[in-house]
């Protein structure tokens, strides 16, 4: 047996800052800057430099999923600084500069409608009897920009299984936070508040179908839709409703935020077709972030095998 | 009324044509030199293909309003010294055009002249953009003073005066774009509408005087 006596001189695995802290240390600079800044400034709104969330905080008990994919990840500071999250702002950037002080903790989430078990539930006791895991998806925005992510996160049918829905529950119904002390995009009606998505029932059963609550093996950062959102990488990014509040059971389609909008340009379905265009762009191609050139854009995203049975029969221009 | 100008004229920029000039140049080149930095420095963020776009598209609409702020500066507070630079910051406008396009055919389309026709026809915002570039090159390429001699004074202002509906298409194009946020379009819209108004409401008194 090897026995290692250290030197005085030699630094010991404790002593070495941990990759989080250093990580963090840039954004706890930046946070404690904006404190001065608005201090100076005399203003009361000044950020709060020990934010509600910090990076780094490892997720415990997740394995590898058969869900993944060889292409190269998004690097983490494109998955969390370039999102849409119009609860925050309107502008890619916006999310990761407004979020930072978003409470996740305490969360509950209302289950009602059509179910035997409905109730107020913490997102906690909601995901613990599940197996999380690491599932690394493509992501196609209806934009036509793309990224391919890992993210951490339960079967949603395996919540749906535990809540036992009835007989008459055809649809589910999504219903992100409401606050706009928090969410400061939502103090201008650019969407009707709070915003809402759906899913057939069959489609929110498919396994393919995940509740997320982290990315790259770590806590979720709020800009992301923390604590949980849902991620169907079948269909374009919009229908990835995040920071939700309620889940309810129903028996009619459900609106949805886009379609409530823009009709014409966004449907319930939102499945992700390179040939059906939106009014107003192609879906031929996408831009991986990272990437110059443009590539297809494949059918459902390239999980056709999982879902196209769910469509068989139905006109997807019409059905968009 | 000719004392009041030059009063205006005076206390509005105590400085020589010459150095207004430039100084005007430069914040017509500044927001180009703003992204040639960030694109250098990496600061463009995680798409900056489409940040470039967007960025010339909007500079080149606010400097097509700056140049279209002209004739309301003159109408309104007697400023003439604007109408003198009027080419340069017109050119401006078109040279912040030129690379919003050139952007979208040579990076974001990488030539693909097959999508870009099938955009031009179908999308209708891409219509309006495409048709005020027309506009703006056009007056572009005729804004050397011999332009003005070949073509006759009269026809060259019946051209010129063409720049009122690259305005107009260049707001179009915006508002056509955006998915949901009308804010900052409804925004260059009004100050078209009062630029354009002013004018509108000068041209009526002189014809009701």
């Amino acid at each position: 047996m090897l026995i290692k006596i250290p030197k005085s001189w030699q630094l010991s695995e404790s002593d070495a800052t941990p990759e989080n802290i250093y990580k963090e240390r840039r954004r706890f600079m930046k946070g404690t800057a904006a404190v001065i800044t608005g201090g100076i400034a005399g203003s009361l709104l000044g950020r709060d430099a020990f934010a509600a969330w910090v990076r780094g905080e490892k997720l415990p008990n997740v394995v590898q999923s058969q869900y993944t994919t060889d292409e190269e990840l998004t690097p983490y500071d494109d998955v969390t600084q370039y999102n849409n999250f119009y609860e925050f702002g309107t502008n890619k950037g916006d999310p990761y500069d407004n979020a930072l002080d978003f409470k996740t903790k305490p969360w509950t989430v209302e289950i009602a409608g059509e179910v035997n078990n409905p109730g107020i539930y913490d997102v906690e006791d909601l995901l613990r009897p599940h197996q999380m895991e690491h599932r690394i998806y493509r992501h196609r925005c209806v934009e036509t920009w793309s990224m391919v992510v890992p993210w951490v996160g339960v079967t949603l049918a395996d919540i749906i299984k535990r809540l036992e829905p009835t007989s008459r529950a055809k649809y589910i119904a999504f219903e992100t936070l409401h606050d706009p002390k928090q969410m400061p995009g939502q103090n201008r009606n650019v969407l009707q508040w709070p915003y809402v998505e759906g899913l057939r029932m069959d489609e929110a059963m498919n396994p393919l179908t995940l509740l997320a609550t982290g990315v790259y093996g770590e806590v979720m950062p709020p800009q992301n839709g923390a604590p949980i959102r849902l991620i169907i990488p079948w269909k374009y990014g919009f229908k990835g409703i995040k920071s939700i509040v309620k889940i309810t059971f129903t028996e009619k389609e459900p609106p949805t935020s886009w379609n409530v909008s823009a009709p014409r340009e966004y449907g319930f379905y939102a499945n992700v077709n390179p040939e059906v265009s939106h009014p107003r762009w192609s879906q031929a191609k996408e831009r991986r972030i990272g990437s110059f050139f443009k590539q297809p854009t494949l059918m459902f995203n390239g999980y056709g095998e999982d879902v196209a049975h769910l469509y068989s029969g139905m006109d997807l221009a019409k059905y968009f | 009324m000719s004392t009041n100008v030059d009063t205006m004229n005076r206390l509005s920029f105590s400085m020589p044509y010459r150095a207004k000039w430039w100084l005007m140049f430069g914040l017509m080149a500044a927001p180009l030199a703003w992204l040639i930095g960030s694109a250098l420095t990496g600061g463009l963020g995680a798409n900056p293909i489409e940040a470039i776009n967007r960025f010339l598209g909007d500079w080149a609409l606010r400097i097509l309003l700056v140049t279209l702020a002209v004739t309301p500066l003159k109408l309104m507070f007697g400023l003439t010294w604007p109408v003198r630079m009027r080419r340069m910051l017109g050119l401006w406008a078109f040279a912040y055009v030129a690379l919003h396009i050139t952007n979208y055919v040579a990076i974001d389309q990488f030539f693909d002249w097959g999508d870009i026709w099938r955009d031009i026809l179908k999308r209708k915002f891409i219509t309006a953009g495409f048709v005020a570039f027309l506009i703006i090159s056009a007056l572009a390429a005729t804004s050397w003073n011999g332009a003005i001699k070949r073509m006759g004074v009269q026809a060259w202002k019946r051209l010129h005066k063409l720049v009122y509906w690259a305005g107009v298409l260049g707001c179009l194009h915006y508002i056509w774009m955006v998915k949901a946020d009308l804010r900052e379009p409804l925004i260059h819209i009004a100050i078209l509408a009062v630029l354009l108004g002013v004018r509108v409401y000068h041209n009526l008194r002189v014809y009701y005087a």
